[in-house]
C-alpha cells in the first residue's frame, strides 16, 4: 500500500507512450515536438520492425533492411531529450479517478492524464514438447538473427504465410535443406516469394503437416511431424517457428479487444476508455505493415494532443 | 581497468548491433567474431554458452548470453 503523501508525490505526465516500435516511436517524436511532457516505457527499441529482413516497401526507401530502418527511427527519437524508461514491461494499465491512468511495469508505477498503447505483437508459441526446452538450443523465433549459426545445416521453417517464407527464403541461402512444415493445404503467403521458395532446389514443401514434437539431446536433432494420417521423423538441428504473432495486449484488462486480443480503436485511435489510445500492430487496425503502424501512431499523438486541449 | 571483451555475433541480429552500439558507447574495446561466417568461432561459442542464441559476450571470461544490459554494466564495473 502506498501512503497518500507517496501518491501525491508522483509525477503526473501528460502521456505515457507504452512501446518502441513504429508506432511508439513515430508516436514520441511527434509528442516530443508538440512539446508534450512524455515518457516512453519499452522492453526494447525497434519493436517488430528490428527483427524484420528486407524492406522494400517504407517510402523513401527502396532496400533498407530491418535493424537498419529500426536504428533509423531510434536515431531520430533519440534527436529528442526523450524520457525513455527502456528494459521495462508494462504490466497493467488502469484508470484512476480524474482521468488519471496508472500504468504499473515489472520496475516501478508511473501516472499520465493519456497513455497510447503501441506494445505491438510477439511470435506465437508452437505449443509442441520440447519447444521450450530447446529454446536458444535449435528452436529460434528469429531467423535474421540465428539464421546464420545455421550454415551448411538441415533446418525446418514452421508455418506458411508470409514470415515463414521469409524466413525460408533467408534460410535457402544459408542452410543444406529447408523443410516448409505447413499445418495448411496450401501456402498462404505472397505469391511472388512462393515462386522464389517453389524455385529454390534446396527447400522440400510440406503442406498439411502439423509439428507433433521437438526431439533432441543437448541440442534440436529432429522433428517428429504428423503428415497424411502417419507420424514421419525428419532430421534437423534447426526449427525456426514463423506461425503468426500476438497482440500484446494482457495489460490493458479494461480495454476492448477483438477475438484475436487486438485493441479496438476508432478512426481517431481512441479506445473505449477516454484518454487511453492504441496504434500500431497491436490494435485491430487492417493491415500490419511498418509504414502503417508509423502513420497510426502519428494520429494517436495528434488524438492524444486534441484529448488533453479539450481537458485543460 | 582494461577487460578483455569477446563478442560472438551475426551480421544481422539487432540485439548484436544494440550490444556493440552499446560498447562503443561506454569506450569499451572488444573483439567481434561472425559466428554467421567463422564456424570454428560457432561452435566455440556453443561450447562455451551451451546455446545457440546471439549474442554471446564474454567479459574476462564470464559468460553473458543475450545484450542483458543489467549484467554486462556489473561485469564491465559501469554505473
Amino acid at each position: 500500500m502506498r501512503c497518500p503523501q507517496q501518491r501525491s508525490m508522483t509525477k503526473i505526465y501528460d502521456l505515457i507512450i507504452i512501446g518502441a516500435g513504429p508506432a511508439g516511436i513515430t508516436a514520441a517524436v511527434y509528442a516530443a515536438r508538440k512539446r508534450m511532457d512524455f515518457c516512453v516505457i519499452s522492453k526494447d527499441i525497434g519493436g517488430q520492425a528490428a527483427w524484420s529482413g528486407n524492406v522494400e516497401n517504407y517510402t523513401g526507401y527502396q532496400f533498407v533492411t530491418g535493424p537498419e530502418l529500426a536504428a533509423k527511427f531510434e536515431e531520430h527519437l533519440r534527436r529528442y531529450q526523450i524520457d525513455l524508461k527502456e528494459e521495462q514491461e508494462v504490466v497493467s494499465l488502469k484508470r484512476r479517478d480524474k482521468g488519471v491512468m496508472a500504468v504499473r511495469t515489472d520496475k516501478a508505477q508511473y501516472e499520465a492524464r493519456s497513455v497510447i498503447i503501441a506494445s505491438g505483437k510477439r511470435s506465437k508459441e508452437l505449443g509442441v514438447p520440447g519447444e521450450k526446452e530447446f529454446k536458444n538450443r535449435g528452436v529460434t523465433y528469429c531467423a535474421t538473427c540465428d539464421g546464420p549459426l545455421f550454415g551448411g545445416k538441415d533446418v525446418a521453417i514452421v508455418g506458411g504465410g508470409n514470415s515463414a517464407l521469409d524466413a525460408a527464403l533467408q534460410m535457402t541461402r544459408i542452410a543444406r535443406r529447408v523443410y516448409l512444415i505447413n499445418s495448411f493445404p496450401q501456402i498462404t503467403g505472397d505469391a511472388v516469394m512462393r515462386d522464389k521458395i517453389m524455385a529454390a532446389p534446396n527447400v522440400i514443401v510440406m503442406n498439411d503437416a502439423r509439428v507433433l514434437a521437438i526431439t533432441g539431446d543437448s541440442f534440436v536433432n529432429g522433428l517428429a511431424i504428423g503428415h497424411g494420417g502417419q507420424e514421419n521423423k525428419i532430421e534437423v538441428q534447426g526449427v525456426f517457428i514463423e506461425i503468426g504473432l500476438v497482440p500484446n495486449s494482457g495489460f490493458a484488462e479494461e480495454i476492448v479487444a477483438n477475438d484475436f486480443g487486438e485493441v479496438k480503436v476508432d478512426c481517431k485511435n481512441r479506445t473505449n476508455i477516454p484518454g487511453i489510445f492504441a496504434a500500431g500492430d497491436v490494435t485491430n487496425v487492417p493491415e500490419k505493415q511498418i509504414i502503417i503502424a508509423a502513420g497510426e501512431g502519428a494520429k494517436a499523438c495528434l488524438s492524444a494532443f486534441r484529448y488533453l486541449a479539450q481537458q485543460k | 581497468m582494461a577487460h578483455t571483451v569477446l563478442v560472438y555475433s551475426t551480421a544481422t541480429c539487432p540485439y548484436c548491433i544494440r550490444l556493440k552500439q552499446f560498447l562503443a558507447e561506454n569506450n569499451i574495446a572488444y573483439e567481434n567474431f561472425d559466428v554467421g561466417a567463422d564456424r570454428a568461432k560457432a561452435d566455440e561459442m556453443v561450447k562455451k554458452s551451451g546455446q545457440l542464441g546471439v549474442p554471446v559476450i564474454e567479459i574476462d571470461g564470464r559468460i553473458i548470453v543475450g545484450f542483458d544490459r543489467p549484467r554486462i554494466k556489473e561485469a564491465l564495473g559501469l554505473p
